[in-house]
């Protein structure tokens, strides 16, 4: 592959595309998957061709194009048209009315906060490119920031770049992915490693997957500009066993890339050489924790280890190890682009750039969304997501999965970004987002948490083990009406102790989900154990007299 | 050190042996290929026995403790034959606060099994799962590896008892 090959097809696949007079983009990622997005698909090729239009038409699967409630979702170029919960049954009339008007009772409305408030970057393709076509990807630019790397930057300069940026590492922690490259960097080493983190074990977060299923280059890509970066030659990518989409995809598209010498030896000509391995995960959580995610390519068990020494000097092998997470190295090939001063224009004092969030829960647009930092959490709950359905009340959102906490109504005024969300008991997490109204138990939804936490914890360091079991204990008692307040105490002291003596993040952030209820929902706590009721009438307490909500 | 080492046998003349070793192959036999060759084993014959476990310990060289430890440590990995369909529903957040709790329930009054068992005439496994991704569409729930949104507990009963009176 030379440069200028890359050019050519990339006009070429454009000249491809737009022959076309019209251009049906179906989702296919899991979401619209689920609601039945292939079988629309396939409707939608069949009726082109009988009616004799596949010369005009082209109809292609494309990735995640958000509002996963109304899946499954169908846009019409050039007219930007698009239709949601469409059926196969749907196929006949969108393929009649491509050279009318839209069908109008399919519509959905574009001109609404949801597609208007949000601003793409990492998601830019998605919707818009087939993920199982690399020719798609170079024509939307693809490849063009390695390149630029490639012949241009030297691997110091692209880590100033990533530096200027100041984007920073999108797995939950926000540590500056330029620091952690030049620490990488640094290290003497003629072996080195990247690491891509596709472990996304949050529940409520399918950002990952998104960019996985969707755009996998864009991964691959940001990929191997990181192996320039801090001198490395292989890269594996760690991704769920329990997501099989994002797993064919990304096999496809590593081929791909191999079989156009994007990756593999002499990439573009110069001397640097990159390979990627897929490796899959096997369900633990903990494995989200990157020396447990290391021991797990080693073919070991999930347990983390103590740091230091930090991947950075001693991981995979023994060797320097970069890890970063997916939308981490998403968010590469658009700052090499454009340059790191135009992310560093988005977002905050010190939080840059855009966040992707999956948004889900009791609110009525649950899907995927990209916003600015600094945005409102009332603007993307009560904007972007359309307020809580079924006129119930807004009661808390949760933020960062088992690791975060639960933020009340007060707070919603606070700008997202890492620093405002830990102030208030919580983390950015990985950006999983799941709004509750007044039908959750505040304390059973920490039981929920403590209870993930405790079957998820590996067991290797005592009061991660034994405390996140006791903790689960304490709250079931609370739970069934049989707490007391010296069990509230108790359950204090535990979040403490488990919060500054477990080995690693999965311990010393378990606590987190009922610290921040105790703060904030403190009164819920009380009517469980004095008033032995549930306000929201969830907890099964024997014997207890009902509450009228 | 230094004794030569001869790849022990398939434990039968299951073809389905020959995929199990090409990915042990491609990753050079060395330990490291321990868990994607579980995987495989899994993919293949639905569950991981001893005899699988020993097979490919010994071939990637590793203790059988190490392979079982690994077996056990991971949620994905089973050491029982799976039913002959399975319903898997999810228990992640957003699942958890749409309702996931009262498809479970359900389901385990239905059969009488509870989540990782198997009903006594190996029909249906009962499964949950940590987080499937679709909670833009919890609660969900995973019929014979179809995947369906916005699940009730009606709809979910429907689909396992279509299980039952097809093999009835």
């Amino acid at each position: 592959m030379t440069p200028e090959e890359l050019g050519e097809i990339a006009a070429t696949q454009e000249q491809n595309v737009l022959q076309y007079k019209h251009r049906i983009h179906v989702c296919t990622a899991a979401g619209c998957l689920s609601s039945g997005g292939d079988k629309v698909r396939e409707a939608l090729a069949k009726e082109v061709a009988t009616q004799g239009l596949e010369k005009q038409c082209l109809v292609k699967g494309v990735g995640c194009m958000g509002l996963c409630a109304k899946g499954p979702l169908v846009s019409v170029k050039p007219n930007n048209v698009v239709y949601q919960s469409v059926t196969p049954d749907d196929a006949a009339d969108i393929v009649k009315s491509l050279n009318d008007g839209p069908v109008k009772r399919l519509e959905c409305v574009t001109e609404q906060p949801f597609f208007r408030r949000q601003v793409k970057i990492v998601l830019e393709n998605s919707g818009r490119v087939d993920p199982e076509k690399i020719e798609d990807y170079i024509a939307a630019n693809g490849y063009e920031a390695l390149l630029k790397c490639l012949t241009e930057f030297s691997p110091g300069e692209v880590i100033e770049q990533v530096l200027r940026s100041g984007l920073r590492g999108r797995g939950g922690a926000g540590y500056p992915t330029g620091l952690k490259w030049s620490m990488v960097s640094k290290v003497d080493s003629d072996r080195k490693y990247v690491i891509c983190n596709g472990d996304e074990g949050d529940p409520g977060a399918f950002m990952d997957r998104s960019v996985l299923e969707g755009d996998p280059h864009r991964v691959l890509e940001g990929m191997a500009i990181a192996g320039y970066a801090i001198g490395a030659s292989h890269g594996y990518i760690y991704v769920r066993a329990e997501y099989p989409l994002a797993i064919k995809n990304l096999k496809t598209a590593i081929r791909q890339a191999q079989h156009m010498g994007l990756l593999g030896a002499n990439i573009f000509g110069t001397t640097f050489s990159f390979n990627i391995d897929l490796r899959l995960g096997a369900g633990a959580f903990v494995c989200g924790e990157e020396t447990a995610l290391i021991a797990s390519i080693e073919g070991r068990r999930g347990s983390p280890r103590p740091r230091p020494p930090y991947p950075a000097q001693a991981g995979l092998w023994g060797e320097p190890t970069l890890i970063n997470n997916v939308e981490t190295f998403a968010n590469i090939a658009p700052i090499i682009r454009n340059g790191g001063d135009w992310f560093a224009r988005i977002g905050t004092e010190k939080s840059k750039g855009t966040k992707v969030f999956a948004l889900a829960g009791r609110v009525a647009n649950t899907g995927l969304i990209e916003v600015p930092m600094g945005i409102t959490l009332r603007e993307i709950i009560f904007e972007i997501g359309g307020g809580i359905p079924d006129g119930r009340r807004f009661k808390a959102v949760q933020t960062g999965g088992p690791s975060g906490g639960c933020i009340p109504e007060e707070f919603l005024d606070m700008p997202v970004d890492y620093e405002s969300l830990k102030k208030l008991g919580s983390i950015m997490g990985s950006g999983g987002m799941i709004v509750m109204d007044d039908t959750s138990c505040m304390v059973d939804v920490a039981k929920f948490f403590m209870e993930f936490c405790k079957s998820e914890s590996c067991g290797k360091c005592v009061p991660c083990r034994v405390g996140t079991y006791q903790m689960h204990e304490l709250l079931e008692r609370i739970t069934e009406g049989n707490g007391s307040a010296k069990d509230l105490a108790a359950l204090e002291e535990l979040c403490d102790l488990v919060q500054n003596t477990s080995l690693c993040g999965l311990g010393q952030s378990s606590p987190n989900p009922v610290l921040s209820t105790l703060r904030y929902f403190r009164e819920e706590y009380q009517s469980h154990v004095e008033g032995k009721a549930c306000p929201a009438n969830v907890c099964q307490i024997h014997g207890a007299k009902e509450v009228v909500a | 050190m230094g004794t030569s080492f001869r790849k022990p046998v398939a434990p039968s003349q299951d073809k389905r042996w020959r995929i199990v070793d090409a990915t042990m192959r491609r990753l050079g036999n060395e330990s490291h290929a321990l868990i994607e060759a579980l995987h495989t084993v899994q993919e293949s014959f639905g569950y991981l026995d001893p005899d699988s476990l020993r097979y490919v310990a010994n071939t990637l060289r590793v203790p059988l403790s190490q392979a079982y430890g690994v077996a056990t440590f991971y949620h994905f990995f089973t050491l029982k034959p799976p039913g002959k369909h399975t319903c898997v529903v999810c228990t992640g957040t957003a699942c958890y606060i749409k309702g996931a709790g009262k498809l479970l329930h359900a389901v385990e009054d239905k059969l009488g099994i509870k989540p990782g068992e198997t009903t006594p005439d190996g029909e249906v496994s009962l499964m949950t799962a940590r987080c499937l991704g679709s909670c833009g569409l919890a609660p969900v729930a995973v019929f014979d590896q179809q995947i369906s949104g916005l699940m009730t507990p009606e709809a979910t009963l429907e689909k396992v008892g279509r299980w039952k009176e097809h093999d009835a």
